[in-house]
């Protein structure tokens, strides 16, 4: 008897000792679907990084729950989860959303959840503070960026050189009117293009608000959101939105439809492909995978006749900090659930996903701007150039609480404007006033001069 | 009036609709109480009234009625136009009149002809929602939709429906989708009008549009209230137009059913949210019983 | 001179139901032929070359495939089985009973049920499901929509069962049957066309529906095909057309079939029209 309750409570020690290492488990979600959206991330993950995790760590199993829907669904589900204490270990986060969920509570900083083993993350030390502030909040870091991205104006080289816009080869515009001049070329040779777009509206989103509205209002010397506050009136939201009003109302340099319809973004993409659209505002990722051999945007023989340009401040130094050129930069990465049952464990793998080995491979699979200085830019002399060009010049969003519902005010402004419905100054008017709703208490504030 | 005999004891009526009140007691009336609760906080699901929320009065009421924006687009003023205006056209007009027209077009009839066109309303609304909200996209599409080539082959301009005419997009769509429930409705609500009647008035000479506007109208008045009721009530909450045009554009489209999921789904602001729904139910009752009322009055003057 | 008359009256009303039918059937066109071409278009066109290529690579996508024919078909058949067996019990319960306020009560559910399905209701419906431990399951779906279907599915049912004629039932009780004997032996199979007509309705509702699930279900592994169509997605978020359309009309065959064949069994259509 005494025998097999000694066997019995050996058994459960060495139960409780074992188990742990052979019952630990972690997941990790992310916008992508094997097939489908960032199936990159997908192949990334259950090739090397799941693997080699498993490898290292004996006994810990772990899972990828890929979301097929959109972004503003997975947004939904990670809302709902975290407030009931639920949720994936792991979850890829995109940066302006860290300000909502953070002051919700909903996510703790990286160090409140996992401790001292944060801090003394070699990782830290190869990453920028520009990049870290992408999912920061209140001077916290609350997740590790995967790497950034910038904004510059796209051309096509062979329809500028057809309508006769001087130095097509390597075309650089020093003001927007070099913009326009060139577009109403464009135009004047090809009656039937609309050689310019730069995106507003609200049905392509975001993309409205960081490489339309904000690509134009930096070049102004302005951001939306200054010393603390939201600027609802301004010369440079004037400036802007005449801009706009420009663009698609007085000369149709750009095609308006395009920035109504709901698939918008895809119709611009076309365009460009088409040789429609000569020039088109967008982020490093239109090079990397939307013009990419064998992506249904393919641009055929790309590397001649598509070329880049900064984008020019209104006029020569009216850029914010003085600048002649802007850019705008955003980022996703990787946060910890903050209920998570192996706090220590889903660190490691966070650690892990951003070590240096695995974005080295992660480079493998996806070219980008890294966000750590010790993986080397691929071997990409557009992703080498426009890093080197345009990180310096880049200004990213605010970590604000507001930021979510001013930047779809944002939209709406623009596309008041775009539509023909309202006069800058009515769309800007009209933004004041919803704005002034949102944020109430932490008035926003009117900027006449500057 | 004699007193009719009791069928079902009432303690065994109440065991009998136990079950189905259990689920709504569950699903339907405390998701109720939290939704009337919460629209008198400014509870949120992220930012800083999430893990702190306020009880705050009328302010999530006042401030949809607030008058200095209550018409821009995207505020409830604006949205409760658009929503009125697409009820009254794609419920009222459209659902129940084709709804009565196909009924009535096929009353005491039958035939291949018959089942067919009655198969394909039926099909318009069954079939589910992305389905039916891809196929109106390229339906309407400027370029290669089908209607537009219709219009050509007529001889008539193209029109850019979702864009120039959106409300109008979504009127005839909601229209087509719906007309089926009306029609099944109106079918039977004219199967049990006694043949007799109609004898009569063929005897005494009546025209097919006086037979329906002094015999079939007045006898199926009854019908006609319940359907208006229910569509009406479907409608004001239906999600469908999102899936076509997404509120756009620049919120021309935006019924309130869409502007309470902008509110509570992608600014997570539930206040308001669920100050909309209840604004809402208060409007669909206040239909409800004016079309109740107008059954009673018409009743009662006959 | 009748004869005429008689021939035109018969032109006339082809003309008319052709009419009609294009109405209907118009906005579908698109749909039917999409999928076959190899090539992304909105307009209608016969398929040149006519490919089911489409179909190949919908059916590579396991996680659309189960959550077609295996989720969705869990979802719809437990919630059309218990909306349909609660809704004639309370059916009956609220015509045959003399409980107050009956009437009130059947509109007062639909008008409450329909604000409480609409997407302000999701959070709250959210937190009773995580709190009875349902969250990713099934059962979680299916009791949702039930108490959401249910509602109306009572009221179309009375109208069903107020139109059997109460002499049956009142014999019966001469005869001394039960309670649930009367409702099994007498008003069930007389009521059956109108449970087809509750139970296809209830099918058809939770086939199309899309945030319910989306909002109470996690593992890829359980989603319904309502939620795994948006896997044919761009990373845009645009539809994919060649593969959308393909797993759509996949998607749109079970409650056209289920639709077919109840018509062609029972009959698809209500009995009295549904009096207020």
């Amino acid at each position: 008897m005494k025998q097999r309750i000694t066997a019995l409570v050996t058994l459960l020690v060495l139960g409780a000792m074992v188990s742990p290492a052979f019952s630990q488990s972690l997941s990790i979600v992310c916008r992508c679907v094997a097939g489908g959206a960032n199936a990159n991330q997908v192949a990334w993950l259950k090739e090397y990084v799941i693997p080699e995790f498993e490898k290292a760590h004996a006994g810990v199993s772990v899972t990828l729950n890929e979301f097929g829907g959109t972004d503003d669904a997975l947004k939904q589900q990670y809302a709902l989860d975290l407030s009931v204490g639920k949720g994936n270990d792991v979850m890829g986060f995109d940066g302006f959303w860290i300000p909502e969920f953070a002051s919700g509570n909903l996510l703790k900083p990286l160090n409140a959840v996992a401790g001292a083993a944060v801090d003394g993350w070699e990782g830290w030390n190869h990453i920028s503070a520009g990049i870290q502030s992408i999912l920061s909040y209140g001077g916290a870091i609350y997740g590790v960026a995967n790497g950034t991205d910038v904004r510059m104006i796209f051309y096509r080289k062979d329809i500028l050189e057809q309508a006769g816009v001087a130095n097509a080869d390597a075309w650089q515009p020093t003001s927007w009117a070099d913009i326009t001049d060139a577009a109403a070329k464009v135009l004047a040779a090809f009656p039937d293009s609309a050689p310019l777009q730069i995106n507003a509206g609200t049905s392509v989103g975001e993309a409205t608000t960081l490489q339309g509205y904000y690509m134009l209002l930096l070049g102004t010397g302005e951001e939306p959101f200054m010393d603390g506050k939201w600027v609802v009136r301004s010369q440079g939201i004037l400036d802007t939105l005449n801009y706009y009003r420009d663009i698609y109302v007085d000369h149709a340099y750009g095609s308006q439809r395009v920035q109504l319809v709901k698939d918008g973004r895809d119709q611009s993409f076309a365009n460009f492909r088409d040789g429609k659209t000569a020039m088109l505002v967008e982020g490093d990722w239109f090079y990397r995978s939307v013009t990419a051999p064998g992506s249904d945007y393919a641009v055929d023989n790309r590397d001649e006749i598509m070329g880049w340009a900064k984008m020019p401040s209104e006029t020569p130094g009216s850029g914010i900090r003085g600048q002649d050129y802007v850019s705008a930069s955003g980022g996703t990465g990787w946060v910890l659930n903050p209920n998570t049952a192996n706090p220590q464990l889903a660190w490691e793998l966070l650690a892990f996903m951003n070590s240096k080995g695995a974005r080295d491979v992660w480079m493998t699979y996806q070219p980008g701007i890294p966000a750590r200085d010790d993986v080397p830019v691929p071997n990409s002399a557009f992703l080498t150039d426009t890093a080197a060009a345009l990180l310096p010049l880049t200004v990213s969003r605010p970590n604000n609480d507001y930021y979510a519902k001013v930047s779809e005010q944002i939209q709406l402004m623009t596309e008041n404007v775009v539509s023909g419905q309202m006069t800058p100054q009515q769309a800007m008017d009209a933004y004041a006033a919803a704005v002034t709703g949102i944020v109430g208490a932490d008035a926003p504030f009117d900027l006449h001069a500057h | 009036m004699h007193q009719r005999r009791t069928i079902l004891p009432l303690r065994t009526g109440l065991l009998f609709l136990g079950p189905a009140a259990l689920f709504i007691g569950a699903f339907i009336l405390l998701p109720f109480f939290w939704i009337a609760g919460v629209s008198f906080t400014n509870r949120t699901l992220t930012g800083a009234t999430a893990a702190n929320p306020q009880f705050v009065g009328l302010q999530n009421y006042l401030k949809l009625f607030d008058l200095s924006t209550f018409m821009n687009p995207g505020q409830f003023g604006s949205s409760l136009v658009i929503t009125g205006q697409f009820v009254f056209w794609s419920a009222i007009v459209g659902q129940a009149v084709l709804g009565l027209l196909l009924a009535w077009f096929f009353y005491r009839r039958s035939g291949w002809v018959k089942e067919s066109v009655q198969t394909l309303a039926i099909v318009a609304w069954i079939i589910p929602d992305v389905v039916v909200a891809f196929a109106w996209n390229a339906f309407l599409d400027y370029d290669g939709g089908t209607l537009n080539w219709l219009f050509g082959l007529v001889g008539l301009h193209k029109v850019d429906w979702l864009l120039a005419m959106p409300l109008l997009s979504i009127v005839l769509f909601n229209a087509w989708r719906g007309a089926a429930f009306s029609m099944l409705l109106f079918s039977s609500a004219l199967g049990s009008i006694p043949p007799s009647y109609l004898e009569t008035a063929d005897v005494a000479g009546a025209g097919p549009w006086q037979r329906l506007k002094d015999i079939i109208l007045p006898l199926i008045r009854t019908h006609i209230v319940t359907d208006l009721i229910l569509i009406t009530l479907w409608t004001f909450n239906t999600f469908g137009p999102f899936l076509l045009t997404g509120g756009g554009p620049a919120f021309k489209t935006e019924v309130v059913s869409v502007l309470t999921y902008r509110m509570a789904f992608k600014y997570f602001d539930f206040g308001t949210g669920s100050a909309l729904g209840m604004v809402m139910m208060l409007i669909n009752l206040g239909f409800a019983l004016v079309y109740l009322g107008l059954l009673r009055r018409q009743g009662s003057s006959r | 001179m009748r004869v005429v008359k008689h021939v035109l009256g018969r032109v006339a009303f082809y003309v008319v139901a052709a009419v009609f039918a294009a109405v209907f059937a118009l906005p579908l066109l698109w749909l039917v032929f999409a999928p076959f071409g190899s090539r992304a278009t909105l307009s209608v066109a016969l398929p040149d070359p006519f490919t089911l290529s489409n179909f190949g690579r919908v059916f590579a996508n396991t996680f659309a495939v189960r959550a077609l024919f295996q989720n969705s078909i869990i979802q719809a058949v437990g919630t059309m089985i218990l909306v349909t067996l609660l809704a004639t019990l309370a059916a009956y319960a609220l015509s045959r009973a003399p409980i107050r306020g009956r009437d009130v009560l059947s509109y007062g559910l639909v008008l409450f049920s329909s604000i409480v399905t609409g997407t302000a209701a999701m959070v709250p419906i959210f937190l009773l499901i995580f709190n009875l431990g349902l969250i990713d399951t099934h059962m979680g779906v299916i009791l949702v929509f039930t108490g959401g279907l249910l509602p109306a599915a009572i009221f179309i049912m009375r109208d069903f069962v107020d139109s059997i004629p109460r002499s049956y039932e009142e014999s019966a009780l001469v005869a001394g049957a039960s309670p649930w004997g009367m409702f099994r032996d007498i008003a069930l199979p007389i009521v059956r066309p109108g449970m087809m007509v509750v139970g296809v309705w209830t099918f058809v509702n939770v086939w199309g529906g899309f945030l319910v699930p989306f909002i109470l279900l996690r593992s890829p592994t359980k989603m319904p095909a309502a939620v795994a169509i948006y896997s044919f997605y761009t990373e845009g978020g645009t539809p994919i057309i060649t593969l959308t359309t393909a797993y759509a009309l996949l998607y749109t065959l079970p409650v056209l079939a289920l639709y077919l064949f109840v018509n062609w069994k029972y009959g698809f259509r209500f009995f009295g029209g549904i009096k207020s």
